[in-house]
């Protein structure tokens, strides 16, 4: 494992206080199985307390299913329906249909599924929910690979990245697949990404979603240690390094059409976020530079539309 | 109230009576109207139901699975393909002990492409944990949809209901159309023990290791042990409310049958009017026709069967590299019965091939005449 170059002294200041978020918690997932640094449990259980006691979720195969017990253990304070790996999208919708139907339309529907469910084998079942504008609230937990089979690609893998099935010699030779733009195509209420590292950030937009109906969607950045062959101490500092240098930028879109950046990220610790991470390695300086140009690219287009809100804009324009 | 209907129609307005609340299909030849006059009862306020119009058959099942986790009742309806597009959630559904019922339009598997009728596919489909009733008529198909409610909810245990395509799907045939106020009296609204519910919070088929797994198979299978009686009781209310009622294998003139064949689905009503004009002649013949493929009615069928008679099993589907699979199960129920007799195979009809009177003679001939062979396949109306 890639025990990084800093010492714990070394890593930047935290930018929100953490024991204001562990002491005031209705939830604690007291007892889950997940790896030392994951970041999906500590999502989870900031959002359920944002969501409170009114959500069932929908769970596909993936860490989060494993994580949440093994029968007859559950931590799940709220109803928990775990169902087939390429089904959450379908499924939460029924579980909306059946609430409804049922006098239970205040419930939250929560759908709860990693990056292989969600951009790979749940892809057309997600874009057929969002056509449909179901009244769901759909959050990826995205670890950028399917870590719980034990780190095989994904169509959310980042260029130039290590795993099993793209490895040494055959590293991923695609970009990350831009869930965001792909939800914005489906003009839902509200799409929105979020990190770990920004809880306010974070339970903002939880709390925005709650407020909206339709399908509204988190795509949520998941460090994982074991799968980025990283150091599980610096779990939330690589959720932070991936927003800072542009990798993962926080930012939301409002019904497929007005962008908004949630933070300014300053476009450091691009290194240093790769350094910390085995699973980049191999990449060549090159295949880094092409990563690095790629995420700036995207950062201006976000930073264009973000700023051309207000203005007319045109579904499927390039800024 | 007495209509002429086809039997799409049938299974739709037995949806439509059983109230049911969630919805989900997506079109496929010939299931295809079924979805449509289901739209159109949901569209008009007829059935207070959502339906909920998806992108494939594995999210019209994985809708049903999310709607019934929440204790309402669910409904679906599909064809060959589409049927095995759902093979992996029809486990779950199962597995989940959610009563779902399907109707199936029985349409053969490509490749080749075809549209037309044979059982392959949901023959295929026998060891995902599904009850399975096949029906003769429409007014089968309406009572048996009915019925299929009350059972799946009393078992915890899905259910499909099976027909022919086109040869009973899209076939006119009066049908009596029970009473709302009676369907209501005889199926009540879905009582879930356990659901997704906030007010009592539950985590429903989590992961689940070796000490437990056998535990959850082992109480799927009894609750299937415990069906032959559940479904005797529900048709015998049923018969109480609507003066109708179906037994699982059902005997036509076959206790003093010299020859029996035994066979399912609308090729079930051919060798029917066979067995009546061959009988006219005086020739011995019968047909036990059997209504579920699972749970398979093996005592039922084993004390229809009275030795020395020639039994023949007719098939309209094909597990490639064995042959029919009504034969497979007849010949373990009779095996397990203690039978020692020949049982002959009969594959006929598949890819919507007719069936006729004439080629029912020919495997009666065969079968009284003892030419058929009782080691392979004998195949009917195959072209040379």
């Amino acid at each position: 494992m890639n025990q990084g170059p800093h010492s714990a002294a070394g890593r930047p200041a935290a930018a929100v206080a953490m024991t204001d978020y562990e002491f005031c918690s209705q939830y604690d997932l007291y007892g889950h199985m997940a790896c030392p640094g994951c970041g999906e449990k500590i999502l989870l259980r900031h959002i359920l307390n944002v969501l409170g006691p009114e959500t069932v979720i929908v769970c596909p195969a993936g860490c989060a299913a494993v994580t949440d017990g093994v029968f007859p253990h559950s931590i799940s304070p709220v109803p928990f329906l775990h169902v087939p790996f390429d089904a959450t999208p379908a499924a939460a919708a029924g579980v909306r249909a059946g609430l409804d139907l049922s006098g239970r339309k205040h419930v939250t529907v929560l759908a709860w599924a990693g990056d292989g469910a969600t951009f790979d084998i749940g892809m057309g079942a997600l874009s057929a929910i969002a056509e449909r504008n179901e009244n769901i609230l759909y959050v990826c937990y995205d670890n950028e690979a399917y870590m719980n089979t034990g780190i095989q690609r994904s169509s959310a893998t980042p260029y130039g990245g290590w795993s099993t099935t793209t490895p040494k010699g055959q590293l991923k030779a695609e970009p990350k697949k831009n869930i965001g733009a792909i939800m914005a195509a489906h003009r839902i209420p509200y799409f929105a990404s979020g990190s770990p590292a920004f809880l306010d950030d974070l339970t903002a937009k939880v709390a925005q979603a709650k407020r909206l109906s339709g399908l509204r969607f988190l795509h949520l950045l998941s460090p994982c240690p074991p799968g980025w062959k990283a150091d599980p101490r610096d779990g939330i500092t690589l959720a932070r390094l991936a927003v800072e240098s542009r990798l993962f930028p926080l930012y939301e879109i409002i019904e497929g059409t007005h962008y908004r950046l949630t933070h300014e990220s300053s476009g450091a610790g691009f290194d240093e976020y790769l350094q910390l991470q085995g699973r980049f390695r191999y990449m060549s300086a090159g295949d880094r530079r092409i990563l690095q140009a790629d995420a700036d690219r995207f950062y201006a287009q976000l930073t264009l539309r973000h700023n051309r809100n207000g203005e007319t804009t045109v579904i499927g324009e390039e800024p | 109230m007495r209509q002429v209907i086809s039997g799409n129609e049938a299974a739709s307005l037995a949806v439509k009576l059983a109230r049911v609340q969630v919805i989900s299909a997506y079109p496929i030849t010939p299931q295809t109207t079924i979805a449509e006059k289901l739209s159109e009862i949901c569209g008009s306020g007829e059935l207070a139901a959502r339906f909920v119009r998806v992108e494939s058959e594995h999210s019209a099942m994985s809708t049903l699975i999310g709607a019934a986790s929440t204790g309402v009742r669910t409904f679906t309806a599909t064809s060959a393909q589409g049927l095995a597009l759902m093979h992996e959630p029809l486990f779950w559904a199962s597995g989940a002990r959610l009563p779902i019922v399907m109707v199936d339009v029985n349409r053969a598997m490509a490749a080749p492409w075809t549209i037309w009728c044979d059982q392959t596919d949901s023959v295929a489909q026998r060891d995902t944990g599904w009850l399975q009733f096949y029906c003769w008529s429409n007014q089968e198909i309406i009572d048996t949809v009915i019925c299929a409610f009350k059972i799946a909810e009393k078992l915890l245990v899905p259910c499909m209901v099976c027909y022919d395509g086109f040869f009973i799907s899209h076939t006119y045939e009066p049908v009596e159309i029970p009473e709302q106020k009676d369907v209501d009296e005889f199926l009540p609204p879905r009582n879930a023990e356990y659901k997704l519910d906030t007010e009592n919070p539950h985590t429903f088929s989590g992961g689940t290791l070796p000490n437990y797994f056998m535990e959850f198979r082992y109480k799927l299978q009894r609750a299937f042990e415990r069906a032959p009686e559940v479904i005797a009781r529900v048709y015998g209310e049923y018969v109480q409310c609507f003066d109708r009622t179906y037994d699982s294998v059902e005997s036509y003139a076959a206790d003093d049958a010299d020859a029996v064949l035994v066979a399912s689905g609308s090729a079930a009503s051919t060798v029917w009017h066979t067995v009546k004009a061959l009988r006219d002649q005086g020739r011995k013949v019968g047909l036990l026709r059997i209504r579920q493929l699972r749970p398979f009615p093996a005592a039922e069928l084993a004390a229809k069967i009275h030795p020395p008679q020639r039994i023949g099993v007719l098939d309209r589907n094909l597990s490639p590299g064995t042959g029919g699979v009504f034969t497979q199960e007849v010949r373990a129920a009779l095996h397990r019965d203690g039978h020692t007799g020949r049982i002959h195979e009969f594959i006929a009809g598949l890819g919507g091939r007719d069936i006729t009177m004439n080629n029912i003679i020919d495997i009666y001939d065969r079968l009284e005449q003892k030419t058929a062979n009782a080691s392979a396949i004998n195949w009917v109306g195959l072209n040379p």
